[in-house]
């Protein structure tokens, strides 16, 4: 009569414990290699670096009920063409940068960071570039000196100066741009990008 | 000239020493605590404690700069910008969480093996490099604050990852410090004995240290960056920090009511089931929106749903073993903390983790204050509250185990202290969750989260009267923290009568 019963035992549950711990971390190894295998650089989810050399959208894809990335035809780069590795040297040059200037504590990539400043997942795409041809002479501007290029939509709230180079600002470019071909199941959603008609 | 120039600085810096040399002094004679009262052991704990209540502080007052820029953006503008505070703000709070919780282990380390702490020297080397490599990285922070894009900026001034923002030499330095603490731990029980309270605590030391490698390497592929980033970052506070609490809540549950030692451990090996069950599978609902495959929206949303589970589990052990006991104990402050923990966690973690975790509302909600007020009351609910627990715990045995009951005459402070804290966070919560609201709608759902639409949402009235509450609740919170701090300091102070034995029931 005054056996414990099975659920409320203390050994049943220390080898619950371990079989739930264990089969849990082991699920998540075989998750995490096959998520690697799909995210590499290159591959169908996220682009090549010389998709920098592309016209990069991201549309609603009504049978999809979500927005896709779409790359299109040439677009260079500040109109240059780029190999593999001067592409993976301009978007790794730019990825160093914003962790250097510590853009994720004013600023979300990919929805993560801090929210005093806009996400940058799709700030390639963005309409506050005004048009396709003003849009790479604004950005290298604005990231050298974002004090008297000021976008503050009325907010007041300015980016600092951070001191970044022309070349660190083209890296920076180059990174939000293949970081805007990622195909990021559909976030942020609604997006309007540049290209969008009115 | 400059003989007499550098003879003056001395001269001066002699002075400076010698006064404050007198104020400590002073300070000490006025606090009146008796070491005596410690085992060696102990002492190292409550160096911990000291260095994260000093944290703790930072981490309000630059949480409170950051929230000033928020209503006036021009403030510090170009000297502390909203970074650096933000950086900082976060950084303090895993670091001092980090301290109390090798401390409240320091604490109870001793007492559950019945030994003597094996490395003391070696635990007491690692607590003052460990204090002074934060000490350096913080200067660093403030008056270096960025770098070019290169590798050395990574390497010696910051990493600019969220959370893990600390230069690599840090990481390798914070390895180190976790590793001599893993090495006192597993030595000093194997030199006296086990229990299953010693062995969760183990093999949870063994993940904790082990999942902060995968946040020690660049990549350029932001996509598996992020990756390994929540790898640490979601294994440690939504898995393997849990497990750490619930291990320190265990002892403190025996040491505080008398609950029997079976009750907590067969409670903590649920928990421990319940959380990895959901928590290491729930890391998924990190994955929905950074590349990586579509299964994880299924995976991440079904596991991450579950993970409030075990924190109901958490909260019925320490509600039904309180009222069990008749809330009998030796030590109010410390279970009033206790139970604040429990439902903090429940709703910090749970409730309000649960809310955002779905994929459907996460793709409106990911990346705005929803993730801020969640982040306020779960990080609270969850982890300040049991170092606060603990605080009171060492203060009492460092008095000499004085009486400390909600009744005693300067007893308002802790109560203040307790609420006003309590009362700051959650309506910082709630301010940050109508901000929250507010750009899901206008930001996200509306203007599709373009520039134009997120300063459209910051601009707007309800999103600015809650940057407003949150500053007004950020204040409050520091006037419960200052009250904490006196309390701290002055309670049980001439005490004389014991507090009441507990014994085990």
């Amino acid at each position: 009569m005054n056996e414990t019963p099975l659920w409320a035992s203390e050994s049943f549950w220390k080898k619950m414990a371990i079989w739930v711990t264990a089969g849990s971390f082991l699920i998540l190894v075989v998750l995490t290699m096959d998520s690697l295998s799909k995210t590499n650089a290159g591959s169908k989810r996220v682009p090549a670096y010389t998709v920098i050399n592309k016209k990069i959208d991201y549309q609603y894809d009504k049978t999809l009920h979500k927005s896709m990335p779409i790359i299109g035809e040439n677009e260079f780069l500040f109109g240059k063409e780029y190999t593999e590795e001067e592409a993976r040297q301009w978007v790794d040059l730019g990825k160093k940068t914003t962790q250097a200037k510590n853009c994720m504590n004013c600023h979300t990539l990919l929805g993560n960071g801090a929210y005093y400043a806009p996400d940058l997942t799709k700030a390639w795409l963005d309409k506050g570039w005004i048009s396709r041809d003003m849009r790479e002479d604004m950005m290298v501007k604005f990231l050298m000196d974002p004090e008297s290029n000021a976008r503050t939509y009325g907010s007041n709230r300015k980016m600092p100066n951070l001191d970044i180079t022309e070349q660190e600002a083209k890296g920076i470019i180059a990174f939000l741009k293949w970081m805007s071909s990622i195909d990021t199941n559909g976030f942020p959603y609604n997006f309007k990008t540049i290209e969008a008609e009115e | 000239m400059n003989t007499t120039g550098s003879n003056g600085v001395m001269q001066n810096a002699a002075a400076v020493y010698e006064k404050s040399r007198a104020s400590f002094n002073n300070f000490k004679a006025w606090v009146q605590l008796d070491s005596t009262h410690l085992s060696d052991g102990r002492q190292l704990a409550v160096k911990y404690f000291t260095v994260a209540v000093i944290l703790f502080f930072a981490q309000i007052l630059f949480g409170l700069l950051a929230a000033t820029q928020f209503i006036f953006p021009g403030f510090l503008y170009e000297i502390l910008d909203f970074n650096v505070n933000r950086m900082i703000h976060i950084n303090a709070m895993i670091v001092w969480m980090l301290f109390g919780f090798i401390g409240s282990v320091y604490w109870f380390l001793e007492d559950e093996s019945g030994a003597e702490i094996v490395g003391l020297k070696l635990g007491n080397i690692a607590f003052w490099v460990f204090t002074g490599a934060v000490t350096l990285v913080v200067l660093v922070y403030l008056l270096v604050q960025i770098g070019p894009g290169k590798d050395s900026s990574l390497w010696f001034i910051n990493e600019g990852r969220e959370y893990i923002e600390a230069p690599r030499w840090a990481d390798i330095g914070i390895v180190v410090v976790i590793l001599i603490f893993f090495y006192n731990v597993v030595a000093t029980f194997s030199k006296g004995k086990w229990s299953g309270i010693a062995g969760v605590l183990t093999l949870d030391l063994v993940a904790l240290a082990g999942l902060y490698l995968a946040g020690m390497f660049y990549m350029t592929n932001i996509t598996h960056e992020q990756y390994w980033w929540w790898w640490v970052i979601h294994l440690w506070v939504e898995a393997t920090w849990e497990v750490l609490v619930g291990v320190i809540m265990a002892w403190s549950l025996m040491k505080l009511l008398g609950v029997r030692r079976k009750i907590v451990q067969t409670w903590l090996y649920i928990e421990v089931a319940l959380m990895f069950g959901s928590g290491i599978l729930g890391l998924g609902h990190h994955y929905f929106w950074i590349g990586t495959p579509e299964y994880w929206l299924t995976v991440g949303g079904f596991f991450s749903a579950l993970e409030p589970i075990p924190l109901v589990a958490m909260v019925v052990h320490a509600v039904y073993d309180a009222g069990t006991h008749a809330f009998k104990n030796g030590n109010h402050p410390a279970l009033a903390w206790i139970i604040a923990q429990a439902f903090g966690n429940f709703f910090g973690a749970g409730i309000w983790g649960f809310m955002h975790t779905l994929p459907q509302i996460n793709i409106f909600t990911h990346g705005t204050q929803w993730s801020a007020s969640h982040g306020h009351l779960a990080f609270f609910g969850a982890y300040a509250t049991i170092n606060i627990a603990f605080f009171y715990l060492a203060i009492q045995q460092w008095r000499g185990n004085v009486w400390m009951g909600g009744g005693s005459q300067n007893a308002w402070r802790w109560k203040w202290a307790l609420g006003l804290l309590n009362g700051g966070v959650l309506g910082m919560t709630i301010a940050l969750l109508i901000a929250g609201y507010e750009q899901s709608f206008i930001e996200r759902a509306v203007e599709g989260s373009t520039w134009g639409g997120y300063f459209t949402a910051q601009n707007h009235p309800s999103f600015q009267h809650a940057m407003g509450w949150r500053l007004f609740f950020g204040c409050m919170t520091l006037t419960g923290f200052i009250l904490l701090v006196w309390d701290l300091l002055t309670i049980g102070k001439g005490e004389t009568r014991k507090a009441p034995a507990i014994i085990e029931n």
